[in-house]
């Protein structure tokens, strides 16, 4: 999981090595299992949104920052302003061009218009998030990292000439899956465990979800009813002398309170959900590949047979094709096997850093609460003793 | 809340220096000051209830809880010795029969309220049922308390009909009935209930009445409100047991996260659950407000009795003034007010000088009594107002303290929850580390 890390200067591979280790490490027991240091050389930011109104369309663009050692890169540093369009055609170009890899998913590219506000500030930030974590997954991957299509949608000014070929290309990559066809005799154990704990991480993702908006709902309902029990206290107040204090005292109290909640609620709705839902779509990316994966073994061994039953008839070698089939399927499997174990190991963090961050806002609520609460007794117990030694005076 | 008189060995009461109505000869502690309370003489408690099943007075068979009342002089307190208490059993409709007697016998006192007859400001879980034990133990909390209010008060506690209620099990009824004061509950209650304009009641009192509405309006809606608060946070807590099930359930199909989720998901368990005794000990805080609740409307009532009173009064010096009027019209035959004498005296002469002089006796009768009586009602009137003014201060200190007292135990609830709170998720956050 890629940090945003602040360099001022294009920094050398060994001190940013440095830098890396002296956070606290979230990722101790996992190594990539590409690379065999721990250098991680290109970082990428994606931030600040601006809405641009063109006389066709509104739309919003973030800054693309880069910050890179790597000599594929003519610059140490880019900064560039992309579109979601970009971030779907560079996502399009890389399933493309590394079709044996896992790749990221990216937020939802429709929105129905009129449920949700394309331009709202909580849309824009949620989706931003996103992106960026959809970049930041890309430029750790070792072999995504290295493609010519990522290093354009990072380093060129105008990515829009570059695109134009984007329909045709997709058209293409689906015209080629189903001509495929063939079907598979039997799938390694290895695939088929990964296909059920799949479907049933997406279930369980999905219960998860549901107990969240529930627990949402719920808070908002209790939102309503606490903020309305602050007023009674309040008014009371007013009809009071000596507990007038006190009685505005617990309306106050209840007032911090529903606040802190408000916040809680907000952010579990902006940080927490949006992240789940994410990785549903991420999920559904794995079985997308894993299914490319069966199709290349379906066609191997359609080939496989076919050029046995041929050469039974006529003697003739084992074509090229066939083992270049056979290539493709290694490759493929190695590739997802390797790509599997860093997605199950980023998903291990994600989740850690994901829960004990919703536990955080719900100790972070409840302190605020107790504090509030806490001086109210010293406020009012501070009148009682006031209230004490102004009678044995 | 009421003074307890439990534990320790004077209850600290400065209010004894009011003067008490009656002596207390009977008890044989030689130590009794003038005025001082009951409660400083002896121990009460409401020690536990009990179902019992009678027939009832249509001789049908019916089932009621029993209070355990125990006793004990406080000089075998004081002195260590530890004797057995005195103790007898009184169902609710005893206790009521008490305070009717005492709302009645004394009204110019805020009468300590009893625990409410049946539960009300339920919100969902908390059940409405009369025969539930969470009920019949706050319920027997609430009677203790009456019972501690009334023994502490300084005019209350000297009454002879309170002593045999603590005291004596059989024959109490029938002596409260004796009494006579069903009679005079019956009167006062028409009284209270009808509409009347007093022309000069005392400012302090219908300021005292409108701010007894006042509390009662706002207790009720404070009473409502936190059930309804109640019920919503109940469901917040329990929704996340979900999580519980769900974490247990991924943790299966996980390798290296698998025990952290699963414990976590225990941690979630605990969460839900824990609102269960969260809610329970709140209800001790809407006790308390019940309790001013009920106590409104007995301070109200005081207010009433003294608008009946001055109404009385003024009606009786109304009354007094037509009479006299009538005096000097008869006297010097002058006719002010029109009256059917008057015309008949116009249109077939007046009367004979004898039948005169029997009507103006009559009348000067009828004067000295009425004098008598507005003697009677204004002494009436003013010692009402001089004592209800006295126990209503004495409410109003009461009132301030123990409310006071109990925003800071609801504060110190608040804060016991949050804490709580913070645990479990501590707890869970530990579990996620692990993962």
């Amino acid at each position: 999981m890629a940090r945003q890390l602040r360099l001022s200067s294009p920094a050398s591979a060994s001190s940013l090595f440095n830098r890396l280790q002296l956070d606290d490490d979230l990722e101790a027991d996992v190594r990539d299992l590409y690379a065999s240091t721990e250098t991680r050389d290109l970082f990428v930011t994606v931030d600040d949104p601006k809405k641009h109104v063109s006389t066709m369309e509104t739309y919003i663009t973030y800054r693309v920052s880069t910050k890179t050692t790597r000599i594929e890169f003519d610059l140490p540093e880019y900064c560039v302003r992309r579109r979601y369009q970009d971030f779907d055609w560079l996502r399009i170009k890389l399933e493309d061009s590394q079709p044996t890899h896992l790749i990221p998913p990216l937020p939802e590219k429709f929105v129905m218009k009129g449920v949700v506000d394309r331009f709202s500030e909580e849309f824009v930030e949620t989706r931003m998030k996103a992106l960026d974590k959809f970049l930041k997954r890309v430029a750790d991957h070792p072999v995504l990292s290295f493609n010519p299509h990522l290093n354009a949608f990072l380093s060129v000014k105008d990515l829009n000439k570059r695109q134009g070929l984007a329909l045709l290309t997709k058209v293409g990559e689906s015209v080629k899956h189903v001509a495929g066809g063939y079907k598979l005799r039997a799938r390694p154990a290895e695939f088929c465990a990964m296909g059920e704990y799949l479907d049933t991480f997406s279930q369980k993702l999905g219960t998860i979800d549901r107990i969240a908006q529930r627990i949402l709902k719920e808070q908002s309902e209790y939102l309503t009813e606490l903020r309305e029990y602050g007023t009674v206290y309040s008014s009371w107040a007013t009809s009071e002398e000596e507990l007038q204090r006190p009685l505005e005292g617990v309306a106050s109290c209840v007032k911090t309170c529903c606040g802190a909640l408000e916040d809680q609620s907000e952010s579990m709705s902006q940080d927490f959900l949006p992240v789940l839902r994410e990785y549903v779509l991420y999920i559904e990316s794995m079985k997308n590949v894993l299914r490319k994966r069966d199709q290349t073994q379906a066609e191997y061994e359609g080939r496989l047979e076919a050029a046995i039953l041929r050469k039974q008839e006529d003697r003739t070698p084992m074509p090229v094709e066939v083992e270049k089939c056979q290539d493709k399927v290694e490759c493929f499997n190695a590739d997802l096997k390797a790509d599997w174990e860093r997605w199950q190991s980023n998903k291990r963090q994600d989740f850690k850093q994901l829960l004990t961050g919703m536990a955080d806002r719900n100790i972070n609520h409840y302190e605020k609460c107790q504090a509030a609460w806490e001086s109210l007794i010293t406020l009012l117990q501070d009148k009682q003793t006031e209230d004490k030694t102004s009678e044995t005076n | 809340m009421a003074e307890d008189g439990k534990e320790e060995s004077v209850a600290t009461d400065d209010e004894s220096d009011h003067t008490a109505a009656d002596g207390t000869g009977s008890l044989n502690n030689t130590m009794v000051e003038e005025g001082s309370t009951l409660l400083r003489r002896m121990e009460i408690c409401v020690a536990e209830a009990e179902k019992r099943s009678g027939k009832n007075a249509v001789n049908m068979q019916e089932t009621f809880t029993v209070y355990l009342i125990e006793t004990r002089p406080m000089d075998a307190v004081v002195e260590g010795r530890n004797p057995a208490p005195d103790a007898l059993w009184r169902r609710y409709s005893e206790f009521e029969l008490l305070r009717n007697y005492l709302i009645v016998t004394y009204p110019y006192i805020v009468v300590p309220p009893l625990p409410e007859k049946r539960a009300e400001f339920v919100w969902h879980k908390l059940s409405a049922d009369n025969m539930d034990p969470d009920f019949v133990e706050r319920r027997r909390v609430g009677l203790e308390n009456f019972l501690l209010r009334v023994a502490s008060h300084p005019v209350l506690s000297n009454d002879q009909i309170l002593y045999h209620f603590l005291t004596e099990e059989h024959g109490w009824k029938e002596v409260v009935y004796e009494t006579g004061f069903q009679a005079k509950a019956d009167s006062r209650l028409r009284a209270l209930s009808a509409t009347f304009r007093v022309r000069n009641p005392d400012k302090r009192f219908m300021e005292m009445k409108h701010y007894s509405d006042e509390l009662q309006s706002h207790t009720s809606q404070l009473l409502r409100a936190r059930a309804r608060v109640a019920d919503r946070l109940y469901g917040v807590y329990k929704v996340h047991g979900n999580y519980g099930r769900v974490f247990s359930e991924w943790s299966a199909i996980e390798k290296e996260m698998g025990d952290g989720l699963q414990s976590a998901g225990h941690h979630m368990d605990a969460y839900a659950a824990s609102i269960d005794d969260i809610l329970e000990e709140e209800e001790h805080y809407a006790d308390q407000m019940k309790e001013y609740l009920f106590y409104a409307e007995a301070l109200r009532a005081v207010c009433r009795k003294h608008e009946l009173t001055q109404f009385e009064l003024e009606m009786a010096s109304q009354d007094l003034i037509s009479k006299k009027q009538q005096r000097e019209e008869l006297a010097t035959g002058i006719v002010r007010t029109f009256s059917f004498k008057g015309m008949t005296n116009k249109l077939f002469g007046q009367e004979a000088p004898e039948q005169r002089e029997a009507r103006l006796k009559l009348l000067e009768e009828l004067i000295a009594e009425g004098e008598e009586t507005v003697k009677e009602k204004t002494l009436e009137c003013e010692e009402h107002v001089e004592k209800a003014w006295v126990d209503m201060q004495r409410f109003k200190e009461q009132k301030d303290k123990d409310l006071r007292e109990a925003l800071i135990n609801y504060a110190v609830m608040q804060i016991s929850m949050c804490k709580k709170g913070i645990q479990v998720w501590g707890n869970a956050k530990e579990c996620f580390l692990k993962m």
